[in-house]
């Protein structure tokens, strides 16, 4: 980045910033030159980072209230329902923060896919970005667990009886995760542990995201580099910080719309059962969150199968920089990458439909084909459309665009060919 | 190839269109539709009927708790804003129709006495291993959370409450074990609780079956959310200032954006010779300097 050095005005704030640059620091995610032309898909980075907030907070309010114990965790939870105050508001804020903040994370997911912001030379960014969203869904997995309920204890065990698939040393594994033979105590303990330390370990790779992302700055809608000294950026405070608010409470308005008046809709009722590892309950389902990748998992019809597919299914994300081929970052000027941008769209979402029913019939065979098209997409499709495609051609500036408004451009082109040959620099 | 690859694409479409939505249907297990009811609590501005809610906890007290416990509720609940609101000595009274074990004392014996409303209400079997044992192999669940554990909430609890029918010819049953159209298999162990008249209300409400239900449905709610009053008030307020708050942000957004001029260098030039030629159009450029 060439921006001129910053230097503090007072002594003070001079003798500061040479030993901690703190005032450097903040002049310089106040005047971080941002593309003028971000849309609304762009203010999801920071409506993320308030849903990591607002999980931490709420969070280590419940974490002073919750029992880690088989024999009283459901207790606690209604404890806190019922008699810790204003306890209701804290928990159902957690429960469909979390909820909120996979939403967030999906948008921004599939944003970065449709804008190509994975691309040379942002790789690094979605990478730290991926192992963030690795670890928010270990962090949700445990979480959900906490409560005890059926879908709790059920939930865990199919998630971790996964690892026995693994050959030779699974069951081991497996028994070293539960600490024990079963999801029990032990079990318990530990995924509370984890589910404490995991967001702060996120909220690290969190800022080394945006550290990331400061050095070459941010993509934009058309995909091309920006000009930072032709009017082409604005500086990130107060611009972005107003555009971002503004997105940021619309955000908070439809999330707390969820928590004060339909705060379990997104649960299921079944965790409202105290665990029993004597029943088992009709459908174990996970967190709609998770339920894509759980459809990947049963569509194969081997356990170590299904492990390697769902496995294989984030990690794929990964080699997504080299995977898509394509010079051009925009799906905007990608006419055959943008409709299957919408088809991955379609089928992630059929995906999460079918992980939520049973595994048999129709279901099964459509998990099997959508399974199937989510690997072609990006092990066949991506890397043939950069050979193939004839994209469409780019524009010279990120302001090119809003020249072509309907009709100015041929009123200009017939009044510039009337004076061919005219000095048009005299023009007033 | 590329075309191809376009009507690959409609094919897949195609495929998965016409599977999914008509055969989703077929497979789908058949489902009763639940009865519903306009309940008071329903929607934002939803609160509970009050006398319904003290009706509801006669009938918890009379039919219910035979079997059900409701372990996560204290008499002191009764009492309080958003519930049934009986007054504090009324709530006293009703706890101290129940005895409590507690202890040990000073000389280390654990005795019984008399319930405060402080405590919890008190549950009918020691613990789960009794309650099933006493109910032929069902254990009838505890209900403090049970409105939220049932998908359908108020309208299922109501529905199961009224769906007990006669058995059809060609559906077998075990002993103990009754019809009901709402329950999933149609298989229930708990005999038809509510029938007309079973409970007999002192505010001279008709104690038909339809009615106690609702009642009794009305408190299971309450007890499963007892703060939803509070969730309804404040969120009404919350999502209110948050409109008024998005508005001044959203104009606050426009003023500040308006300061900068979003224009290139080009963009500027393109202006100016646009400007120039509106103000000079239909004249001679030769007349220009």
């Amino acid at each position: 980045m060439n921006e001129t050095k910053y230097i503090p005005k007072s002594k003070l704030g001079q003798w500061l910033d040479s030993r901690l640059p703190l005032l450097t620091l903040s002049h310089h995610l106040q005047s971080y030159p941002t593309p003028k032309n971000l849309n609304y898909w762009w203010t999801f980075g920071g409506i993320l980072t308030f849903c990591l907030i607002t999980q931490i907070i709420t969070g280590l309010v419940l974490a002073m209230h919750y029992v880690a114990h088989v024999d009283h965790a459901f207790q606690s939870i209604e404890h806190i329902m019922r008699d810790v105050n204003y306890g209701w508001l804290i928990r159902y804020v957690h429960a469909n923060g979390a909820s909120m903040f996979f939403l967030a994370v999906y948008i921004h997911i599939f944003r970065s896919l449709f804008y190509g912001s994975y691309k040379t030379p942002r790789e690094v960014i979605w990478i730290i970005g991926l192992i963030i969203y690795i670890l928010m869904m270990a962090t949700a997995f445990m979480g959900y667990v906490l409560p005890w309920g059926q879908m709790s204890f059920w939930g865990a065990t199919v998630i971790t009886n996964l690892f026995s698939a693994i050959p030779l040393i699974g069951e081991s594994i497996t028994t070293w995760l539960w600490g024990g033979y079963s999801v029990d105590n032990p079990t318990l303990y530990r995924f509370y542990s984890l589910h404490h330390l995991l967001p702060f370990l996120t909220f690290g790779l969190v800022i080394l995201h945006i550290c990331v992302l400061h050095v070459p700055g941010n993509n934009n809608p058309i995909g091309i580099d920006v000009k930072k000294n032709n009017n082409e950026t604005m500086p990130f405070h107060p611009y972005m910080v107003m555009k971002d608010i503004f997105a940021l409470l619309v955000f908070i308005a439809v999330f707390l719309w969820f928590v004060f008046f339909a705060p379990n809709v997104l649960g299921h009722p079944d965790n409202y059962i105290e665990a029993n590892p004597l029943v088992t309950p009709a459908h174990i389902v996970p967190e709609w969150y998770l339920l894509p990748f759980y459809a990947i998992l049963r569509a194969i019809p081997s356990k170590l199968g299904g492990v390697i597919f769902m496995f294989a299914a984030i990690f794929i994300l990964m080699l997504l920089p080299w995977l898509d081929t394509s010079k051009v970052r925009s799906a905007v000027f990608r006419p055959i990458y943008k409709k299957l941008f919408w088809v991955l769209v379609f089928t992630v979402i059929l995906l999460g439909y079918l992980g939520a029913k049973p595994p048999e019939g129709i279901y099964l065979i459509l998990s099997r084909v959508a399974t199937a098209y989510y690997f072609i997409h990006f092990l066949i499709l991506l890397p043939m459309l950069g050979r193939y495609e004839k994209t469409d051609p780019l524009p010279m500036s990120i302001s090119d665009p809003v020249l072509d408004k309907p009709g100015v451009l041929d009123k200009f082109k017939k009044v510039a060919s009337k004076y061919e040959g005219e000095n048009v620099s005299s023009f007033k | 190839m590329l075309v191809h690859l376009n009507n690959f694409f409609k094919f897949f479409f195609t495929v998965v269109l016409i599977s999914v939505f008509p055969l989703s249907a077929v497979s789908e297990e058949k489902k009763v539709d639940l009865l519903e009811i306009n309940w008071s609590f329903d929607g934002i501005f939803g609160t509970f009927d009050r006398t319904s809610l003290q009706r509801g906890y006669q009938v918890y007290q009379e039919v219910c708790s035979g079997c059900h416990s409701m372990q996560y509720l204290s008499y002191r609940n009764l009492s309080e804003k958003g519930g049934p609101e009986f007054s504090i000595e009324e709530a006293k009274a009703i706890a101290l129709q129940f005895e409590v074990n507690d202890g040990p004392n000073s000389d280390g014996e654990m005795f019984m006495r008399p319930a405060r409303s402080s405590d919890r209400f008190v549950s009918p079997y020691p613990n789960v291993e009794a309650s099933t044992a006493a109910n032929g192999g069902a254990y009838p669940p505890d209900m403090s959370v049970l409105a939220k554990a049932r998908a359908g909430g108020a309208d299922y609890i109501y529905s199961l409450l009224m769906g007990y029918e006669e058995t059809p010819a060609d559906f077998e049953l075990d002993d103990g074990v009754y019809y009901n159209k709402y329950m999933s298999g149609n298989k229930i162990k708990m005999s038809e609780p509510i029938s007309d008249g079973i409970v007999e209300y002192a505010d001279g409400t008709s104690n038909t079956k339809a009615q106690i239900s609702k009642d009794i449905t009305t408190f299971l709610i309450w007890a499963s959310e007892p703060h939803l009053e509070s969730q309804h008030r404040m969120g009404f307020k919350v999502i209110i200032y948050l409109i008024i708050l998005i508005t001044l942000v959203y104009l606050s957004k426009q003023k500040v954006w308006s300061r900068f001029s979003s224009k290139t260098e080009e963009e500027e030039t393109f202006d100016k010779v646009e400007r120039a030629v509106t103000k000079y159009e239909g004249e001679d450029p030769k007349t220009f300097k």
